[in-house]
């Protein structure tokens, strides 16, 4: 498949990068191309990232006009003055991102995530779904798994310094160094659906805390009408009683999920910019490795917390 | 995250960043993001095309201007009301003293060199600012924090030194692609194009040197009317051939070796090669750039295509030709770059031709190019986490939170679930001649080692430092500054050449010197032992100093030395020989409370969690490749 040898320009470009992966895997992310929608901070810093290493193509959603708040650990958005007004998110973006790399095609896609049919992500290798609500997660994911090809699907979200990645990328298999040999691995990964309907009971208590506390909020807003991230500290007796519901539907302690924890989600829905660099940082990774093939991808769910500094993998798969 | 406290912490400080390389872009992004208001950054780079596919604030059109600068002036582009000062220098700069560093709150360090990092770590200590230090190679990295008297300084624990090789290996048995590079680099290619007095070994091995010294040194004169192509098929003959031949003369060398085998310039290339030196077709164009390349003209294209012994060899004489017609000015005073592309190609081709002799598998410009330029492997993503690290790092600095102080590992494969791995972070070492007051020891032949070799093999090698003062007692002995006077001058270079127990104050068995750096402010203590003999082969330099740590571990493959009369230097990739040194176990340094609760959260089977070195991880693994 890697016919093609990479242009003098290419080589030139990529050299650092090209001895960290080989260019093989090179060649490959320039054959790629890849959805994004929900363009906040951390998205912000993954859209970099796979700019920079040289993937075909990025596409960008975001139909959300240009307000202060979208201004918050965003840097591909300059404070123009007037000079947004009407544009999206996805358009200011994209103009940011196109200078960061000339061989990168970057574009806007209209048209609402959940409703959009399932021909149009026929077109990517990798779908990236950034803060949006549980149906939206699962309705693009089962979208994604219903097409011929393998379509690499990803959601990541980002609340406070706390942040979560998801990753299906249905049946994988990968080239794995060991010692001086190469083998080829495989690795089976559950659909969104079913990864957060895995009983808690049969998770391990070890298990990082931010799993549970997300798929409280992600079922408040869903219960609430609210949009994704849309909640205050005046939530939090909300957020506390469908906690302790759901810590009683399956039979698990309350003290399970923090309510510490819970309130920092809550009260502050502003992205802390470090937290955004290294969610964004592995994430790009993670789409990386998956585009070309080499080094172990996680499954299926990462955790960074900046407050105890530990990045963590969870595999939550169905039994 | 976002407590009043916490932003006006951010609000308030002054930070001082030194790098605006792959961390430093993503740093003073994250700083400008996270409301950093007051930022001063140095770095002394100017912008390279290889450096486009990670520091994202460069654009091409930015080549060859200012790092420091550019990263400013696109930062002010999304976050135009903070205060960014840019330096376009190099950081050991006097201007750069203590009290420059003291306005700071908190000192961020993006580098990519020992030499820079200990220069820092010291001004740090003298001006008691905290420091948090960094690392990355390929998909490893670290973050680490210094604060003085809290926790250990970038120099409490020993860095591996830069990996050298015994001179004999280099020039007449070479077992690794490695060693022909470093033959082909610091010794044929400096040989050529570099300053001819420098000494060089490159025909240490002949064994009738003695008698044809002079016939063999006319050998790289070339005459005023000379043929280049001749020059260089005699150049060719000279080193691929008849060194080869004069080597295989002694028997001694070959009984458990494997015979190079000579190579003469008749066996693989044609009578005369096709005149085309001078013609536009030698410039290939990078990045914009005219570039002299002998790629072109031989119709090489791909840079990660093996080239064979005839492609080698045609590359050598084509590239050497090219020196002469278009560079002629240059030689004499050339030094290998790493981003020279002729130089690259003469040196991957030599390296190759004598790879070929050796039996030693060849490799491609691309690879030959990342060895000899020691090319530090770098992707955007970590360096992205690892400025985020820096950050959080920096605001609990800030905010003066020692307990919550990490180390933090950022892996490639996931220990015990992690891919970010915080630790406590270590105590001072209380015998770090740096942060603490311990005397260090030298063994030396006092009668037969001159002052100079003290300064240039342990105050300037070893202790790193830039501007030194050496005492006896009250006698000063010697000094480097720009504000001495010319008898002082004078006086200083005879003590240099002087034997250490015939100085104006005679350095002897018990004497102990002050060794001072007066930027660094750092002074330390060192107890002389007069010691007779040394192992040629295990102490090259002729002396030893000891005191601040376990005493170098014995490495069986690398019997090296730093030396630079006994060995070639080879600088490792420089972020990565830094990433820490050791095997630490984390119940070492972890509290009994928080041991506890490690094991509660974690399993109860054991009691250690073990933090392997990302390097070493990666270095074994080389080794087995
Ligand atoms: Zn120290």
């Amino acid at each position: 498949m890697d016919g093609e040898e990479l242009t003098e320009q290419e080589t030139a470009l990529y050299d650092r990068q090209i001895r960290v992966w080989g260019a093989g895997a090179q060649r490959r992310l320039s054959k790629s191309h890849v959805l994004v929608s929900g363009i906040k901070g951390t998205v912000a810093e993954f859209c970099k990232n796979i700019v920079l290493a040289g993937v075909g193509s990025v596409t960008l959603l975001d139909n959300r006009l240009v307000t202060t708040e979208a201004l918050n650990a965003n840097f591909l958005i300059r404070p123009n003055g007037n000079a947004h007004i009407g544009k999206t998110v996805a358009e200011i973006c994209c103009d940011s991102l196109k200078e960061f790399n000339p061989m990168v095609h970057v574009s806007v896609a209209k048209g609402d995530l959940s409703t959009l049919d399932i021909d149009f992500f026929n077109k990517f290798d990798v779908v990236v779904v950034g803060y949006s609500s549980r149906a939206t997660k699962k309705a693009v994911n089962e979208k994604c798994r219903k097409l011929t090809k393998r379509v690499a699907f990803y959601t990541v979200d980002c609340r406070s310094s706390c942040g979560e990645i998801f990753v299906d990328l249905q049946d994988y298999k990968y080239a794995k160094k060991k010692l001086d040999e190469t083998v080829e691995c495989e690795l089976t990964y559950t659909s969104f659906e079913e990864a957060v309907s895995v009983p808690w009971k049969l998770i391990p208590r070890r298990t990082a805390k931010l799993y549970f506390a997300m798929r409280v909020i992600e079922l408040f807003e869903e219960t609430e009408g609210r949009k994704p991230g849309d909640c205050s500290l005046s939530d939090l007796p909300g957020v506390l009683k469908l906690k302790k519901q759901l810590c009683e539907g399956n039979s698990v302690n309350e003290n399970h999920i923090p309510d510490s924890l819970l309130e920092r989600l809550v009260s502050d829905n502003t992205e802390f910019p470090p937290a955004c660099a290294i969610i964004g940082g592995i994430l790009g990774q993670e789409v990386i490795k998956a585009i070309s093939g080499k080094g172990e991808p996680l499954k299926n769910f990462f955790y960074f917390d900046a407050e105890d500094g530990k990045g963590v993998i969870e595999d939550i798969s169905k039994p | 995250m976002d407590t009043q406290q916490q932003q006006s912490a951010i609000k308030g400080a002054k930070v001082l960043m030194v790098g605006a390389g792959g961390i430093g872009c993503e740093l003073l992004k994250t700083l400008a993001l996270s409301g950093f208001e007051d930022i001063h950054i140095i770095d002394m780079d100017t912008i390279e095309v290889s450096n486009l596919n990670r520091q994202f604030l460069f654009r091409r059109s930015h080549v060859g201007q200012s790092k420091a600068k550019v990263a400013r002036d696109a930062v002010l582009r999304f976050r135009p009301h903070i205060n960014i000062r840019s330096y376009h220098a190099n950081v050991k700069n006097p201007e750069f003293d203590v009290d420059f560093f003291k306005q700071f709150d908190v000192v961020l360090n993006g580098l990519d060199n020992l030499d820079a990092r200990r220069h820092v770590n010291r001004l740090c200590l003298a001006a008691d600012v905290p420091l948090v230090e960094s690392g990355t190679t390929g998909f490893l990295g670290q973050v680490t924090v210094h604060v003085k008297g809290k926790t250990e300084c970038y120099e409490c624990q020993t860095k591996p030194a830069p990996k050298t090789y015994p001179v004999c290996t280099i020039t007449s048995t070479p077992t690794k692609f490695v060693h022909c590079i470093v033959w082909a680099k610091d010794l044929l290619f400096a040989k050529l194009f570099g300053d001819k007095n420098q000494e060089n070994d490159l025909n240490v091995r002949s064994h009738n040197a003695a008698s044809s010294s002079k016939e063999k040194e006319d050998v790289f004169e070339r005459a005023e009317d000379e043929d280049i192509e001749q020059y260089g098929r005699k150049i060719y003959d000279h080193v691929f051939g008849s060194n080869i031949e004069n080597a295989l003369a002694n028997e001694e060398t070959w009984k458990n070796r494997r015979r190079p085998r000579p190579i003469y310039s008749k066996e693989v290339l044609p009578e005369s090669l096709t005149q085309q030196n001078g013609s536009a077709q030698n410039c290939s164009v990078t990045g914009g750039d005219s570039v002299i390349s002998a790629m072109p003209s031989l119709g090489l294209k791909n840079p990660q295509e093996l080239w064979g012994l005839t492609q080698n060899s045609l590359v050598f004489i084509e590239a050497l030709k090219l020196f002469f017609a278009k560079r002629k000015k240059e030689i004499g005073h050339l030094t290998f770059d790493k981003d020279d592309q002729l130089a690259v190609e003469f040196v991957t081709a030599a390296a190759n031709i004598r790879a070929e002799s050796f039996g030693i598998p060849l490799h491609s410009l691309f690879e030959a190019k990342g060895i000899a330029g020691n090319i530090v492997h770098a992707v955007a993503t970590t360096n992205a986490i690892i400025a985020g690290l820096i950050v959080i790092e920096a605001i609990k600095v800030l905010k003066k939170d020692a307990n919550k102080y990490r180390m933090t590992y950022c892996l490639e494969h996931p220990s015990r679930k992690m891919l970010l791995m915080p630790v406590e972070p270590f105590e001072p070492n209380p015998s770090c001649y740096v942060c603490s007051k311990t005397p260090l020891v030298l063994e030396i032949n006092t009668q037969k080692s001159k002052l100079r070799d003290l300064v240039d093999r342990i105050v300037t090698a070893k202790l790193g430092m830039n501007l030194p003062l050496i005492m006896h007692g009250a006698s000063l002995l010697y000094e480097v500054g720009d504000d001495l006077d010319d008898i002082m001058v004078a006086n200083y270079n005879a003590n240099l050449e002087k034997y250490l127990a015939e100085l104006p104050s005679p350095i002897v068995n018990g004497s102990s010197l002050t060794v001072e750096d007066l930027q660094q402010e750092l002074s330390c203590k060192i107890n002389v032992k007069h010691r007779e003999e040394f192992d040629e082969e295990k102490e090259p330099e002729g002396m030893v100093l000891s005191g601040w740590t376990q005493p170098p571990a014995t490495n069986g493959e690398s019997a090296s030395t730093s030396n630079n009369e006994n060995a070639v230097d080879v600088t490792e990739s420089s972020s990565g020989s830094e990433i820490a040194t050791k095997k630490r176990r984390l119940s070492e340094t972890q509290p009994e409370n928080h041991k506890k609760e490690t094991q509660n959260v974690e399993s109860d089977d054991d009691d250690f969690m073990e933090i392997e070195n990302p390097m070493l991880v990666s270095k074994k693994k080389k080794r087995v490749e």
